[in-house]
């Protein structure tokens, strides 16, 4: 119980810490990788900060409801994980908050931002059986969806579910927003979509919507780290290191590609969730 | 015992008094009144055998019962081939020749010697269902007193409304008889009046009217749906005949029992099975239900939610014991399975709103039918929550729909936009309905939860991919549509007001019972599902691990009462400056026009995304069509051989 | 302090431009100039903008457009004017359809010279874009404080116009 209260308040307070810092992080690298400067490391948290000082404005009435929505479900999602909940509910958890965000761009009516939550809907569906698939993997490995058990387990998770594994990194470039499947919003100049499902959102919205993105980041490196831990010092090191490596390859990834029709994130990512994830389950059965 | 023959008898009595009633306002007062009656004796009866638990009763007269039963059985029948002659349909009368004189053949030779100790028995699940046709099934005859005055005045030709009535509150009484019949001869007389008097709803457009007023789309579907069912009747005649004559027996409870004690009832299960997944429109049988649009929506919420499609999952859910781990099972929940892949996808492809209900509806029903086919106890708890959950949320759904379809002059999802402005109320029950279909922490998703856990629990690593990957397909077709319904598009006028108050009234209340349940969804499992589940004719044990655990349960329960209190607070308040919409700094100032590059306003328009080339609806059908076909036909043929290999066992 | 001049985001609008400017501006994101390191980000879209910056003169189609972006942009922003077209028509200035520079339909906060700007000089006027956007950020708070402690008579409209007269010496 006392973990447990720990953890979730560490997570509250340390979430937009480190995921706003690990956004600078990639914007300081994705500048190198492109021979650029860059802007400061703590770049991320002035944008936040300045967005709230911006004059507040409002499509309509709703929106700003959705969006508030949306941030406190990002952050429940969070807080349950590291709570040890389980996984399910966590995923269960992370689609309502997703559902507020199209939500919250449907209500406004806008062209542009219903485009974008049109494709947010699409990359809900072609990364969610993946994410299933992996809750399950680690429930047919461990026995248990509590991410608790499973951070006990004696054995690294990721030596069985490593089809899954590799799957849910595939994913994660959709998670992450990175090219080539960043198709619902994109901060990149003169995209097709302006701001995709973020059109209409501004100022104080807007830094929500970021702010969670840091907490809904942060979560999803735990999912990752969750592959490698074994409940001794030495999961947690290799972990970590995995952790930032993944975050690492997700930027690489991200400057590396153009942006994909939508058709391409839908194909492949189902694809490798049948074939990855699938072969994996089966092969866990078969082990037992 | 009395109660039962109330709720049998009441609604039918009600039926033959609403046939000759022919005013409006004394119509409507009678079925407000016994709507209210049947569901104060739905709980009634329920709050005084939940106790109990299982309760088995010695019908007096059966023999007499019996043979009326088969008298009435003859005159359907009848009137089936009648109807069919006349509307040179074949296949319908060519079935009802084949099985009602194998039925009374069966009785008159055979059924004779059995002894039927127990006609009549009420276990929880079939208290469940009481409740689900008591008050969901009169809410739907109540909010249809509106409807139809609405529907009849954009009809043609004579008022027969009180035929509809009839056949409403027939349908009713029929399904109480379902649920209590211990003896399958009973039960299947009832499943035929099901049948029977869904065939005459979607035809009612049709059957009965002269030949330039026939609808004849709805003549065509009534007797797909017919055909369909009678096909299952044949199965369930079959199941019957088998059961009789090899296990000398016709009460499902003996069956239950005799097949803990490994006796090979599963092949008179398999025939059972068959007759449930044509029923509950499973593929290849979802036609009927897809074409049961066709009728007045009230009718759809009734064979959707409380009536017909819940016999079907109802009947397998109860043989789920016998089922669990052999060739019947395997057959139920590879049927499922498909099923609730294939439709969840083609339900992407559809912007009709009832269709897309539809598909949901049979998406759904597949999920339990899977369940029931798995046969362990977690996932008869995980198909009953998905049984109890779903009727409430899709029959408020339906009449949501059906209210729209009536104001807004379309049921088409493309022309909901804005519905937020032009019918608040309706809306948000149309938006809490769809929450409940697909989001955490609302009932639907509680069940496919649990669901999810007994698949993996089952160990079979294609449902676990078919639950995946439908539940995805799912949460797209649901968040668009809810997308479409949260579009704030200004200056629209609001035609709420019209709206009949009986409309209204049933919605309110079923938006509330979503909610409710959805609160106290531990409560009912531990005081209904569970001790259902340690019956003796059940699984005889007690169940020692649910699906979802407690803490889990209360998680979601607080957060349902989260979710509703910020709504409550917060919705729809906002300090901001409220500013146009962005569009390419040529909006005209109202949000819906722009200035084209000759300086002229142009309209926009917003459309979802239907993905017809992944998700059309013919390439779903054919592939769930086929698939099911060959696993029902591979399996039952497999049965078939062994009995005619083993010279009739 | 206001972050305000930490991440200024641009929105960058092409009036009729011959597109020298907006090549110079684009040549602004590359490696050789970066402005990210500013924190500058170019989002075209004015509800996530704080800058406006517009290239080429303002003509008859397009001046409703300019107009509109312009308030749909929340404040505080900025307004700079890149490009001899831009501050006052240039070489197209006598054209049946220009309409002049564009502080004829929205107030401009800066002007850029040149054809085409340099992107130092864009820089350059962006920067200084950047104090006149503290100054209104600093004068909206005040505002807003004035209309928190119920001092009345808080004047309603957000944005103080330069003289484009005033404004123009300031560039030479």
């Amino acid at each position: 119980m006392v973990k447990m209260i720990i953890c979730v308040v560490a997570y509250l307070i340390l979430a937009p810490l480190i995921g706003g810092l690990l956004a600078g992080i990639d914007r300081k690298i994705s500048a190198r990788m492109q021979g650029r400067v860059g802007p400061s490391i703590l770049q991320p948290f002035y944008d936040v900060l300045k967005l709230l000082e911006k004059e507040k404005i409002t499509v309509n009435r709703v929106q700003d409801f959705y969006i508030a929505c949306f941030f406190l479900f990002v952050i429940v999602t969070g807080c349950m994980f590291f709570a040890g909940q389980s996984l399910l509910m966590v995923m269960f958890t992370l689609t309502l908050a997703s559902v507020f965000l199209i939500v919250a761009a449907f209500s406004s009516n806008s062209p542009y931002a219903q485009v974008g939550a049109e494709r947010e809907m699409l990359q809900m569906m072609a990364y969610e059986p993946m994410v299933l698939i992996a809750c399950v993997g680690f429930y047919m490995y461990t026995g248990s969806f509590d991410v608790y058990d499973i951070m006990e387990t004696p054995h690294m998770p990721v030596v069985y579910l490593c089809g899954i594994f590799v799957g849910f990194v595939f994913i994660l470039t959709i998670k992450f927003r990175k090219a080539p499947f960043d198709l619902s919003m994109s901060h990149h100049a003169h995209q097709e979509l302006v701001g995709g499902l973020k059109t209409e959102f501004s100022g104080s919205t807007l830094a929500m919507v970021e702010a969670a993105h840091w907490y809904e980041n942060v979560f999803l490196l735990g999912m990752v780290f969750l592959f490698f831990s074994n409940g001794e010092i030495s999961g947690i090191i290799v972990g970590l290191v995995v952790c930032l490596a993944a975050y690492f390859l997700e930027i690489l990834i991200g400057n590396s590609f153009a942006r994909m029709k939508w058709q391409v994130a839908l194909n492949s990512s189902w694809l490798v969730a049948l074939i990855l994830g699938g072969c994996n389950l089966f092969a866990l059965i078969f082990i037992g | 015992m009395s109660t039962i023959l109330f709720l049998i008898g009441f609604p039918l009595l009600v039926a033959i008094v609403l046939l000759v009633l022919k005013e409006d306002r004394a119509r409507d007062v009678v079925v407000k009144a016994s709507a209210a009656v049947i569901a104060a004796a739905a709980i009634y009866f329920v709050a005084r055998n939940v106790g109990s638990g299982e309760e088995f009763y010695v019908v007096p007269h059966a023999e007499t019962i019996g043979t009326v039963m088969m008298a009435i059985e003859v005159c359907l029948a009848l009137v089936i081939i009648v109807l069919g002659i006349q509307k040179k349909r074949y296949l319908a009368p060519v079935l009802s020749i084949i099985q009602t004189p194998l039925m009374i053949w069966f009785e008159l030779k055979e059924g004779h010697h059995i002894d039927v100790e127990y006609a009549m028995y009420i276990d929880r699940l079939g208290m469940i269902m009481v409740l689900i046709v008591g008050i969901v099934g009169s809410l739907i005859a109540v909010f249809a007193t509106g409807y139809m005055k609405d529907f009849q005045a954009h009809q043609k030709g004579k008022d027969r409304r009180p035929w509809f009535f009839f056949l409403i509150f027939l349908f009713l009484a029929a399904m109480f008889g379902l649920v209590m019949s211990n003896n399958l001869i009973w039960m299947y007389f009832f499943w035929e009046i099901t049948s029977l008097v869904s065939f005459f709803m979607i035809g009612y457009n049709g059957l009965f009217h002269k030949e330039e007023e026939e609808d004849k789309i709805a003549t065509r579907n009534a007797f797909r749906a017919l055909v369909m069912n009678l096909g299952g009747g044949l199965g369930f005649a079959i199941g019957i005949v088998l059961l009789g004559m090899n296990f000398e027996t016709l009460e499902l409870s003996n069956m239950i029992l005799l097949g803990q004690m490994g006796q090979p009832v599963f092949i008179v299960a398999m025939f059972l099975a068959f007759a449930g997944i044509t029923k509950s429109a499973q593929m290849p049988f979802n036609s009927w239900l897809l074409g049961a649009m066709v009728a007045p929506t009230p009718v759809s919420a009734l064979l959707h939610s409380s009536t017909m499609v819940k016999a079907g999952v109802f009947l397998i859910l109860k043989l789920a014991p016998v089922l669990s781990g052999n060739l019947a099972g395997t057959m139920v929940y590879l049927v499922g399975g498909i099923t609730f892949l294939m439709a969840s996808f083609a339900a992407i492809s559809q912007s009709n709103a009832k269709r897309v209900l539809a598909y949901s509806t049979v998406a759904n029903l597949g999920l339990i039918v899977t369940c029931g086919g798995i046969g362990t106890p977690a996932a008869v708890w995980a198909g009953t929550l998905l049984l109890i959950f779903h009727a409430i949320t899709k029959s408020l759904l339906f009449l949501c729909v059906g209210t729209a379809e009536h104001h807004i002059g379309s049921r088409d999802i493309e022309d909901m936009d804005g519905l937020f402005d032009r019918m608040p109320k309706l809306a948000a029950c149309m938006l809490i309905g769809i929450a409940g279909m697909f989001l955490a922490p609302f009932g639907m998703l509680i069940s496919k939860w649990a669901t999810m856990v007994t698949f993996v629990d089952a160990g079979n690593p294609l449902l676990i991919l078919i639950i995946c990957f439908g539940s995805a397909a799912t949460a797209f077709y649901w968040s668009k549509w809810m997308g479409k319904l949260a579009a704030i598009v200004a200056n629209r006028d609001n035609v709420e007001t019209t709206v009949h108050g009986s409309e209204s009234f049933v919605h309110v209340t079923l938006t509330c019972l979503v909610v409710l349940v959805c609160i106290c969804f531990p409560f009912v499992s531990k005081t209904m599902i569970v001790p259902y589940l340690a019956g003796k004719t059940v699984f005889g044990q007690t169940i020692d691990k649910l699906p979802l655990e407690n803490s889990n349960m209360m998680v979601m329960v607080i957060m349902v009462a989260v979710l509703v209190l910020l709504f409550a607070f917060f919705f729809g308040r906002t300090k901001k400056r409220i500013v146009p919409i962005y569009m390419a700094g040529v909006n005209q100032g109202d949000n819906l026009t722009f200035e084209d590059s000759m300086f002229q306003p142009k309209p926009v328009s917003l459309r979802n995304w239907y993905m017809e080339s992944y998700f059309g609806e013919f390439k779903m059908n054919v592939i769930g069509v086929v698939t099911t076909s060959v696993v029902i036909l591979g399996f039952i043929g497999m049965v078939v051989g062994a009995l005619i290999g083993y010279g009739g066992m | 302090m206001s972050y305000i001049t930490k991440s200024p985001w641009i929105i960058h609008y092409d009036g009729s431009s011959c597109n020298g400017c907006d090549i110079e501006v684009l040549a602004c994101l590359t490696p050789m100039y970066d402005v990210e390191r500013f924190g500058i980000i170019n989002t075209g879209n004015p509800k996530h903008a704080d800058v406006f910056l517009v290239t080429g003169s303002v003509n008859e189609q397009n001046k409703n457009v300019v107009k509109q972006i312009y308030e749909q942009m929340p404040e505080p922003k900025v307004v700079v004017a890149v490009g001899i077209c831009a501050n006052n028509g240039g070489i197209f200035k006598e054209c049946y359809n220009i309409q002049g520079g564009v502080d004829t339909v929205i107030p401009v906060d800066c002007y850029v010279p040149g054809c085409a700007a340099r992107p130092e000089a864009i820089i350059d006027g962006v920067v200084k874009g950047l104090g006149i956007l503290a100054e209104k950020r600093e004068k909206l708070r005040q505002e807003q404080l004035a209309a928190k402690s119920g001092a009345k008579a808080a004047p309603q409209a957000m944005p103080v116009l330069d003289d484009p007269a005033e404004a123009k010496e300031e560039e030479a």
